[in-house]
């Protein structure tokens, strides 16, 4: 059994695959934008890997490696230049695909009558570049919510439509990662134009590559690549099942959606309340997070209006908001949102969990919040003492 | 100045701006709004601003410092910190329709609330040559403190754009656009990345009121707190959090002593402050 | 590319009073129209330059031949459409959620129990099962208001009495009120139910709808056969902005209207 299928149980990549060098990167990014691709990727600036637009290979964090706990990131040099040797960053994709802050229609009264203005969409085609597996289950999991209903939402159908992905699997977990909990890596599952593994050893420095598409073949086709030698392939796959092996953090072994069904009056949502600032930081870097608040503006003629749509967080008081106050008012219950959806009724609205185990919801927590952790402690609540629900507790 | 002819100025909403104990900063944030300013100027009647006002000649007398009224809409810069204008605050509520308070001080005391922490006199006779001719009370307070408020729009200094989202959306009958969630949801949503996560520095970020656009953490520093708190701040946690990042009792004392120092929330700083140092009070 | 399509242009066809605080308001488009509304189907209704807000359809066929809302001004979008004239242009969109269960309800005693508005909302169950009595059993509506000056659609209310059991009750009676006083639940004692036959429909502040559909369980009604129509923040209509969950439930998209058997449990946990 390859390491892929041990992992996630995705299909058998094209087995061979084809190998290039650091030359085959830079011709890999020339070929996209000659192709039309605006290529994002990882680099690094403002002391983070953060995802931007690339114009050239030479941006990629070549020899940059993270350190992360709950609320730290660090940048650290690695000896061996590896490019993608850094688990996930600040940003997710979702700052692309379902952008912070998008204009989705104007409106313009014209004597007395109210006229309405599509926003024009003209997309640009994204090539993204170093997609994680846990980033390329978190991109599924989001076009099931925004296009996978009775309503889908065109921005993001027509952002997401031409996105062309090429994952790299992951060798290098964090110490906040837990996919394979999630069961979303650290190989690729299914949905991805390219997949690439990097490897460095004493024979190079290297990247095995594979297609998933028609259209990732016919790059793959014009990158200065060879046919992907044994040695290569193994020492590949050999990295991603270490890798799968080195997670730092785990969920509690338990069906968590139960867990989350039934631990809604658990005092541990008081201790996390004690905790949790609000900030709504945690919302803003989960790669499957996708609440969004509108804003309703005028000029000051008061006869040009625009809507406007926000990412927004149901952290904030506001969230919840009715006539007579938010139906969410304490910190604990707006955590306990979060978490339980997050978790839990996110398969009963949309058939998955909507955790991928990237960790960044840790890493961003300025104050170190541990979901891995939290949900440990509500399983052993379960197993330690809960009331039942019939019973007083002691 | 706009002329005062014509059938089309007598529906526009007359606004007055008025300062108490303040720098200016905020009013002119008002001329501040270049691009913004003639379509105001056609849209409300500035009836009393004496920022742009000549010092001399008839409109400055029109506009003198009492002003006339009614008003539509006021914007009260500055803290109550004399007797004068305590009465005069009363005045501006009584002929305006619309109040909104602009900025830390006429929102929270602003800086010169320190003095509700300390003894005033002593300051006056530190400060000034000739202690005899100061008068002034022993707090700064906050207009809320004196008059009923509309609207409080946060920030030392306010935010140009959020100025005129509270001007258009009085004119336009609307609730203004003015979250009071963390500013780190603006760190977020312009992808900055979190310095004291990234970086180990201390930021006032997780428990301070939006507004600004987040713009000291976009140029590698903390926020330092200057649109006062958020909704419902955790304060407990934050001050725990800025002893993680390094800072001293006496540090994290005066980081929240600051623009916003007399607001009602901060009030348990100190406690925690000394908690977290020295552990609970026995 | 597609992009987000903006509501459709509607411009108010007639305005009439409700209470103090209350207007209803019938569109009619000036392009393109939307598909039909079902009873309990709400529609996003935007006030030029304020925002938008979710508002059920009140009658599917108004005077004028237009869709009928109702809008009881408590905040910032609700006030500006309470303040709409005929003539003043809106936008719509919808028709979104689900609506009232009526096939459930063919051939059984429907029971209607408003609070306050939360008549609007059963409004056009009540027309469907007055104007085709051959397909239901025996109708009642049960209302109850803050004041007497509170209860909506009053002439139309006493109109329905010669069709249907009708009772009003009231939290604080005025002057003159010579009817029942009391929360609505105090009505059911009044009714010959009969809980294998019957079919709730409810709608009203949440803890209205459940202390009543808790005294109908308790009168023998099986909660599936109590309909109640749940309200949240809602920013879009259609399941992407995530404000209007309530536990497992969308409510735009599995709401609003839900059986009690669903949301029974879920409406006992605090600030879900």
């Amino acid at each position: 059994m390859s390491a892929d299928a041990e992992v996630n149980g995705s299909p058998p990549p094209v087995p061979e695959g084809l190998v290039m060098g650091k030359d085959g990167m830079a011709v890999l990014v020339d070929v996209l934008i000659r192709r039309g691709f605006t290529v994002v990727g990882p680099t690094v600036r403002d002391g983070a890997i953060v995802l931007a637009r690339l114009l050239s290979a030479d941006e990629l964090p070549y020899g940059w490696g993270v350190e992360l706990e709950a609320g730290r990131y660090r940048l650290r040099e690695r000896t061996d230049g590896a490019a993608f040797a850094n688990a996930a960053g600040p940003q997710s994709w979702k700052s692309f695909l379902h952008p912070a802050r998008v204009r989705e229609w104007s409106a313009d009264r014209v004597e007395g009558e109210v006229v309405f203005t599509a926003e024009p969409a003209d997309p640009p085609r994204y090539a993204f570049l170093g997609v994680r597996p846990c980033d390329l289950r978190a991109i599924a999991v989001q076009d099931r919510v925004l296009t996978g209903g009775t309503y889908r939402d065109p921005g993001y159908e027509g952002r997401r439509f031409g996105t062309l992905l090429i994952v790299v699997e992951c060798t290098e977990p964090g110490a906040t990662c837990f996919c394979v909990s999630m069961g979303t890596g650290p190989a690729a599952g299914p949905g991805y134009d390219l997949v690439l593994t990097e490897v460095v050893d004493v024979h190079g420095h290297r990247f095995w590559v594979r297609s998933g598409s028609e259209e990732g073949a016919e790059i793959l086709a014009e990158l200065p690549a060879r046919p992907a030698d044994p040695d290569t392939r193994e020492t590949a796959r050999a990295g991603v099942t270490a890798a799968a092996d080195r997670m730092g953090r785990t969920m509690p072994e338990a069906d968590l959606r139960e867990l989350m069904a039934g631990t809604l009056d658990a005092p541990r949502w008081d201790d996390v309340a004690g905790r949790c600032l609000t900030c709504g930081n945690c919302t803003m870097v989960c790669p499957t997070c996708f609440c969004t608040t509108t804003e309703d503006v005028t000029d000051l003629t008061g006869d040009h209006a625009e809507r406007w749509r926000l990412w927004d967080s149901c952290f904030d008081l506001d969230f919840s908001h009715l006539h007579g106050g938010p139906v969410r008012a304490s910190t604990r219950s707006r955590y306990r949102q979060w978490m339980t959806h997050k978790l839990g009724t996110w398969y009963d609205q949309f058939g998955s969990s909507g955790c991928v185990g990237c960790g960044r919801c840790i890493v961003w927590c300025p104050v170190g919040i541990d979901i891995t952790e939290e949900a440990a402690a509500l399983h052993d609540w379960t197993r330690s003492g809960a009331p039942a629900p019939e019973t007083e507790g002691e | 100045m706009v002329t005062e002819l014509g059938p089309v100025i007598r529906t526009r909403p007359a606004l007055a701006v008025w300062k108490f104990a303040s720098c200016d900063g905020c009013q002119l944030t008002l001329l501040d709004c270049e691009d913004e300013l003639l379509g105001l100027a056609e849209c409300v009647r500035i009836d009393h601003f004496l920022e742009m006002t000549p010092s001399e000649g008839a409109d400055a007398q029109r506009a003198r410092p009492a002003g006339r009224g009614p008003y539509d809409l006021s914007l009260v810069e500055g803290s109550i910190t004399t007797a004068e204008d305590a009465e005069r605050i009363q005045h501006v509520r009584r002929i305006s329709r619309y109040l909104v308070t602009i900025g830390a001080c006429a929102t929270a005391g602003g800086i010169q609330a320190l003095r509700n922490f300390a003894d005033v006199d002593e300051f006056v006779a530190a400060v000034y040559a000739r202690p005899e001719y100061i008068a002034t009370l022993e707090t700064s307070t906050a207009i809320s403190a004196h008059v009923p408020v509309d609207f409080e729009l946060r920030g030392c200094p306010i935010d140009r754009r959020q100025l005129l989202e509270v001007i258009t959306a009085h004119l336009a009958g609307r609730r203004p656009r003015i979250p009071s969630h963390s500013v780190c949801f603006e760190c977020k949503r312009r992808g900055t990345p979190c310095v004291t996560v990234a970086h180990g520095t201390a930021c006032l970020g997780p428990v301070t009121h939006a507004g600004c656009g987040a713009i000291c953490p976009a140029y590698g520093r903390g926020c330092y707190g200057c649109f006062g708190p958020s909704s419902r701040p955790n304060l407990r946690s934050m001050v725990a959090q800025l002893r993680r990042d390094g800072m001293s009792e006496r540090d994290i004392q005066r980081v929240f002593r600051t623009f916003n120092a007399a607001s009602p929330e901060y009030a348990p700083v100190p406690d925690l402050a000394a908690e977290e140092q020295h552990g609970p009070p026995a | 590319m597609t992009a987000v399509v903006p509501p459709a242009p509607y411009r108010v066809a007639g305005a009439r009073a409700e209470t103090g605080d209350t207007r209803s308001i019938e569109l009619l488009p000036t392009g393109r129209e939307l598909p039909p509304f079902s009873p309990g189907q709400f529609a996003m209704i935007y006030a030029f330059g304020v925002g938008a807000a979710p508002i059920s359809v009140s009658a599917l066929r108004g005077p004028h031949g237009g869709l009928v809302h109702t809008v009881r001004a408590v905040g910032a979008v609700s006030t500006a459409l309470y303040g709409l004239r005929p003539g003043d242009g809106v936008g719509l969109s919808g028709p979104y959620g689900t609506g009232w269960d009526l096939e459930a309800a063919a051939g059984h005693d429907v029971l209607v129990v408003a609070g306050g508005i939360g008549l609007a909302p059963l409004r056009p169950v009540v027309h469907e099962v007055l104007d085709r009595p051959a397909g239901y059993g025996r109708p009642a509506v049960l209302i109850g208001t803050r004041t007497p000056a509170d209860l909506v659609y009053r002439d139309e209310v006493e109109s329905w009495c010669a069709r249907a059991r009708v009772e009003v009750t009231v939290d604080r009676p005025g002057p003159g009120w010579r009817g029942s006083v009391g929360v609505v639940t105090t009505l059911l004692d009044r009714l010959d139910l009969r809980p294998d036959r019957t079919c709730a429909l409810v709608c009203g502040p949440e803890v209205m709808m459940r202390h009543t559909a808790r005294d109908l369980v308790a009168r023998g009604l099986a909660p599936h056969r109590i309909q109640v129509s749940l309200e949240r923040n809602m920013h879009c209509a259609t399941g992407h902005c995530g404000h209007c969950q309530l536990g497992p439930l969308l409510l735009c998209r599995d709401g609003p209207v839900v059986g009690y058997d669903r949301v029974a449990d879920l409406l006992l946990v605090r600030e879900l």
